[in-house]
């Protein structure tokens, strides 16, 4: 068997990886490579079927944006988003910190079944849940406001973040509190002036994941808001884009194709620190 | 223990204690009671509303029983979203677990540009869904499908093929599916490559030193070690396909004829486009016992799976 070293061997081993990453990265990156096509795309072109749709038969143009940011809400719904997202964000951080905290450290036995409650709140999805709210929005008079978002979405993320942030600070050695409480702080003096600040890469995890839930959510919105200048990117674009049935698939690509590159790299630096969480929390 | 004395000697120690509980609870208790109010609440009045008359349009509602069910039941668009929700969710996980564990052990090697390849690979999950699944839609588009023009160019199908992806029934079940498999195969993949990383390099180089071949390996030590991992994996996709709605709503409506129907999406058109609420949320309520079924099963095995 220790002929597996050969030059040819590990050749055509090394070939093969290469066949299979290949084939993986196509599969799971062409999408966004059309895009990226079509967004540059002159519509005339778009349309002819007589031409190579991989190629830029006409001269790759700007008038796709151009109508994405002026001729459409997208730029409203783009703020809209962010709006949301920041107001969700700092419920999540005020409710899922000090949560993480107590499961980890100061609740016993109860505090781990409650764990595993929050963990099933996962079971009831919002497409269980959007029924109800449409009504208990209406009931506050939210409809059609992006307070309705705001008030709705923490009730998944703080779920999500308080289970991530209960992983991050169980692998905080206990002696950095109890070193601190010994030079005389309170519980939680040792927890607001030292675990918080230690924790910081795992809060701005939650951050960015808190976000990005914000950013993919679809039901809610869908259910909540009917008015085009109200919606969220995720529910706008696929909704409001799509005139009738001519769809302007230059913009449409483009509006998706901004949205998606940004959080694209950002979520890509905390995706270990991600699983990491996730996984502790899951199997301990 | 309960001895007077014992009880004088620990009073310091113990009011410590119960303070350390009481600042424990006090930190829970926002996100619990949050939870409790957005996540309980709705959930009982799901429940309420599905065995009333609650329709979009009327403030009162009546107490009707299970008459909601019953009407369900008669309904063979349920049974078939019922069908149709179980096979788009076993075949796509199926599909996930077996690829994501090729893609995971593929990449848990070293190799040149490795970053960008993972970057790549993490496209389809971190871009907001609802937007990637429009992607799709145009590579679907009925006349511009790039997927078609390809396979034409070189010479798969011939001059009279073209088929409608999202048009024609059983292709529109396989293509949702595999915008399904698209979207959780990057979330799979780094939780079962977390998995494989976690195994100590001794275990890998005894078993190099026994001359155990790489399928054996493979069947034997690396995957039976990543098993917990991989469930919960399975687990996350299994509760995010079964209950989802995007994929669907965006791509097909749940049609040609109801044929790509899911419960998610048909709770939807019924309760909040057709108004009919306590319809609507009777239908969704029958997502419910089947995810808990689903973690149940999952976590016990992981559990019994981490133990031996």
């Amino acid at each position: 068997m220790e002929m597996a070293s050969t030059p040819l061997r590990r050749w055509i081993s090394r070939g093969g990886h290469f066949v299979i990453v290949a084939a993986f990265v196509t599969f799971c990156a062409f999408p966004f490579y059309w895009m990226l096509i079509t967004t540059f795309k002159d519509t005339h072109d778009l349309i002819n079927t007589a031409n190579n749709p991989l190629l830029f038969n006409n001269p790759p143009t700007l008038e796709n944006l151009r109508v994405l940011f002026l001729d459409t809400q997208f730029g409203r719904w783009l703020v809209n988003t962010l709006v949301v997202g920041l107001a969700v964000v700092a419920i999540t951080l005020a409710l899922a910190v000090p949560a993480g905290y107590s499961l980890a450290r100061l609740a016993g036995r109860w505090g781990q079944q409650l764990a595993i409650g929050i963990f099933l709140t996962y079971l009831i999805p919002p497409t269980i849940l959007f029924i109800p709210f449409s009504r208990i929005i209406g009931a506050f008079g939210l409809q059609d406001s992006l307070w309705s978002l705001v008030l709705v979405y923490p009730s998944f993320t703080v779920p999500f973040c308080t289970w991530l942030l209960m992983g991050f600070f169980k692998t905080i050695p206990k002696d950095v509190e109890e070193a601190a409480m010994i030079d005389g702080l309170s519980r939680f003096g040792a927890f607001f002036k030292v675990v918080v600040p230690i924790s910081m890469p795992g809060i701005l995890t939650v951050v960015i994941f808190a976000f990005t839930l914000v950013m993919q959510e679809f039901v809610y919105a869908l259910t909540f808001i009917t008015s085009s200048s109200q919606y969220t990117v995720s529910v706008g674009v696929p909704t409001f884009l799509v005139r009738g049935d001519v769809y302007f698939w230059g913009s449409l690509m483009g509006a998706c194709l901004i949205v998606s590159i940004p959080i694209a790299v950002i979520y890509n630096f905390f995706v270990d620190r991600f699983v990491a969480g996730f996984t502790v929390g899951a199997i301990k | 223990m309960i001895a007077g004395a014992d009880a004088a000697r620990t009073r310091g120690l113990r009011r410590f204690i119960d303070n350390e509980r009481w600042l424990g609870r006090l930190l829970l208790a926002p996100a619990v009671i949050y939870i409790v109010a957005l996540v309980g609440f709705p959930f009982l009045l799901a429940i309420y509303y599905s065995l009333s008359d609650a329709t979009v349009g009327s403030r009162t509602l009546h107490f009707v029983g299970l008459r909601n069910y019953g009407q369900i039941m008669d309904n063979p668009t349920f049974w078939e979203s019922l069908r149709n929700a179980i096979v788009f969710t076993l075949v796509s996980q199926v599909l996930v677990v077996v690829l994501a564990k090729i893609l995971a052990l593929a990449l848990n090697r070293n190799f040149r540009g490795k970053w960008l390849v993972r970057f790549l690979i993490l496209l389809p999950w971190v871009a907001p869904i609802s937007l990637g699944v429009i992607g799709w839609l145009w590579i679907f588009d009925p006349v511009y499908s790039i997927i078609n023009w390809g396979l034409r160019a070189i010479g798969v199908f011939g001059p009279n093929t073209w088929p409608i992806w999202l048009g024609q029934p059983n292709l529109a079940m396989a293509s949702v599916i595999m915008v399904d498999v698209w979207r959780l195969l990057p979330l799979a993949t780094v939780i079962i490559l977390a998995g494989l990383s976690s195994i100590p390099q001794d275990i890998h180089d005894a078993a190099a030193v026994d001359g155990v071949g790489f399928w054996r390996h493979l069947f034997r030590i690396t995957i039976p070690l990543v098993m917990p991992i991989m469930l919960v994996a399975l687990l996350f996709g299994v509760v995010f396909t079964f209950t989802d709605m995007i994929v669907i709503f965006v791509l097909t409506r749940g049609g040609p004829y109801d044929t790509t129907q899911v419960l998610a999406s048909y709770a939807f058109f019924t309760g909040i486009q057709g108004g009919n609420l306590a319809d609507g949320a009777a239908i969704s309520l029958f997502l419910f016992p089947v995810l808990v079924g689903v973690a149940v099963l999952f976590l016990t095995m992981a559990r019994r799976a981490e133990v031996t």
